[in-house]
């Protein structure tokens, strides 16, 4: 394998591996305070990725402007989710809003059958982004760098506010104990909303930028991103969010690695997530950073 | 300060609070006494809006203002009317450091110098939790716990502070100086609504008593009164 390869599979993995930790970011988030498994989290980043066709493509708004507008679009969907599948089912039995989960992912992928049809769209990607840049013998694409760069800053933003801000401590409080945070003054539905807004954000950025990389949108391209962002959440130990960030780049390093050193295995490109789950599971059912989580009082 | 008439709280089928009548003025230090599953918890927990309620009257008069209706206001407003309430069980948040459970107790406040101001103040009256500001929360003592539980209380600047069994499982040394450290808090212009196991020391420092049975009030007077109350010294007092 020559340097240059070697530096582009490198790149590709981090990238991947960021993109999965950025929505990994958005499960473990929702599940640290509520204990769901938020199903519909895949699908919040499809949403994303054809916002960003329609505004780009079809709308052919400038750049900035389409990210901007499908990153608050896509905020406002993850919001619409909580309010309305979520929290009437506050005090229901946790299995209650399970099922509400996966009705809400069901839901979502066939109203984007029904609205976007099921027809794959291309995404042009900017020349800007894609113009390579030559070191020594090795040529980068801004795009392949540009991803992690972006996802580690947004995640360094969300673990500032989490430990220093006001709603941070509060999240952190209600995923504790809820009661005792509402005995504090802590408005709970406001910072569940908001930590729904903070999930469905990154979500929408890595839908971007997934649509950028693998220039084309579709309805079910939530699904497997998806899967394998819970899994690098469960595998980072779930609730812990650089937990999540750390899991993502392991699974983006496995898949992309393992392939590029035994090619004849990329059928199996996406089991490795599955094989890691069942290894982690066995050896550390927490996670890597997952510290045990009590069910909630 | 506080006005409630006609209070009843059911879980399902069990009526755990019936017709409770009670009235606290400014100022004051009101005890809530009675044996386990008397509705004690129940009626302070109804009262802070953390379980549901019917009442004919519910009613909160902040300092210098006219009174209030707290029915239908969730737990999260009346925290910012000037009611706090340090829950049965001390509830800290064992993950956060002390400081940040203190300041959690600050939530409902925009006031940053207050704050600041508060927080020297709750370290005044409790040094135990400067020395261990930095320290998680879950690694404190029992009694460091309850120091904080009370700390954290106080923070938001209640008016009214309610204290649900503060001195439960403490060594008799800790009982004291937190019935101290509540008459100190009062001195400072705070009404306290005690609700209390150990009797004779909340009886001996409220100014009111209330007692309750099987949910309802059985007795009530004034704390010296029911001291010599034969009733209460043969039910509460072991005497
Ligand atoms: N969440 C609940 N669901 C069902 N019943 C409850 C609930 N909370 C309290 N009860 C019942 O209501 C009654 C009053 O309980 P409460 O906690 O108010 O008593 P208490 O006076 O605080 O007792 P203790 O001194 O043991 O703390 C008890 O019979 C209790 O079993
Ligand atoms: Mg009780």
């Amino acid at each position: 394998m020559t340097l240059n390869m070697f530096v582009q599979h490198f790149i590709n993995a981090l990238g991947l591996g960021s993109l999965y930790g950025l929505i990994a970011v958005g499960y473990t988030m929702v599940y640290g305070i509520l204990r769901l498994i938020n199903f519909a989290h895949g699908d919040i980043f499809m949403l994303g990725a054809y916002f960003v066709y329609f505004t780009t493509v079809v709308f052919k708004l400038p750049w900035l402007l389409g990210v901007g507008i499908s990153i608050i679009g896509v905020t406002v969907c993850g919001l619409l989710v909580d309010r309305i599948a979520y929290r009437p089912l506050r005090n229901a039995p946790r299995i209650s809003a399970l099922i509400s989960a996966i009705g809400v992912s069901f839901f979502i992928e066939n109203l984007a059958i029904v609205v976007f049809s099921g027809i794959p769209r291309p995404v042009v990607q900017p020349p800007l982004l894609m113009k390579p840049i030559v070191v020594g013998q090795v040529r980068l694409i801004p795009l392949g760098l540009m991803v992690p760069v972006i996802s580690f800053f947004l995640v360094g933003v969300l673990l500032w506010m989490v430990y220093k801000t006001k709603p941070g401590l509060a999240m952190r409080s209600i995923s504790f104990d809820i009661e005792t945070t509402r005995l504090m003054g802590v408005s709970v539905d406001r910072i569940i909303a908001l930590t729904f807004a903070l999930g469905s954000a990154l979500a929408a950025v890595a839908g971007i930028l997934w649509a950028l990389r693998y220039p084309r949108v579709e309805p079910f391209m939530g699904i497997f991103p998806g899967f394998k962002a819970f899994i690098a959440a469960v595998f980072g130990g779930i609730g812990s969010i650089p937990g999540a960030m750390v899991g993502g780049i392991i699974l983006g390093f496995v898949e992309i690695m393992s392939i590029a050193f035994f090619p004849h295995l990329s059928g199996y490109k996406d089991a490795f997530a599955f094989v890691l789950l069942i290894f982690i599971l066995l050896i550390k059912p927490t996670g890597l950073m997952g510290e045990k989580l009590e069910d909630k009082i | 300060m506080l006005e409630i008439r006609g209070l009843n709280v059911k879980y399902g089928a069990i009526h755990a609070v019936r017709d409770v009548c009670l009235s606290i003025g400014k100022g004051e230090i009101v005890t809530l006494i009675g044996a386990n599953g008397a509705g004690k918890s129940s009626t302070i927990r109804a009262i802070m809006g953390l379980t549901r309620c019917t009442a004919e009257t519910l009613s909160f008069t902040p300092p210098g203002q006219p009174p209030l209706d707290l029915q239908g206001r969730p737990a999260e407003e009346r925290v910012k009317m000037g009611i706090a309430l340090s829950p049965e069980g001390r509830r800290i948040l064992p993950h956060l450091t002390v400081e940040e459970n203190l300041y959690l107790g600050a939530y409902s406040r925009d006031d940053t110098d207050g704050i600041e101001e508060d927080l020297e103040h709750a370290y005044a009256l409790f040094p135990r939790l400067k020395e261990r500001r930095s320290q998680k929360g879950g690694t404190l003592s029992g009694g460091e716990q309850q120091m904080l539980a009370l700390a954290r209380a106080l923070m938001s600047r209640p008016s009214l502070l309610m204290l649900d069994e503060p001195s439960l499982g403490l060594a008799p040394f800790l009982v004291e100086e937190v019935f101290d450290i509540i008459q100190t808090i009062n001195r400072e212009g705070r009404t306290i609504l005690l609700v209390e196991q150990n009797a004779f020391a909340a009886l001996n420092i409220a100014h009111k008593a209330y007692v309750l049975e099987v949910g309802a009030v059985a007795i009530e007077g004034r704390g010296e009164d029911l001291l010599k109350d034969p009733r209460v010294q043969a039910a509460y007092l072991g005497g």
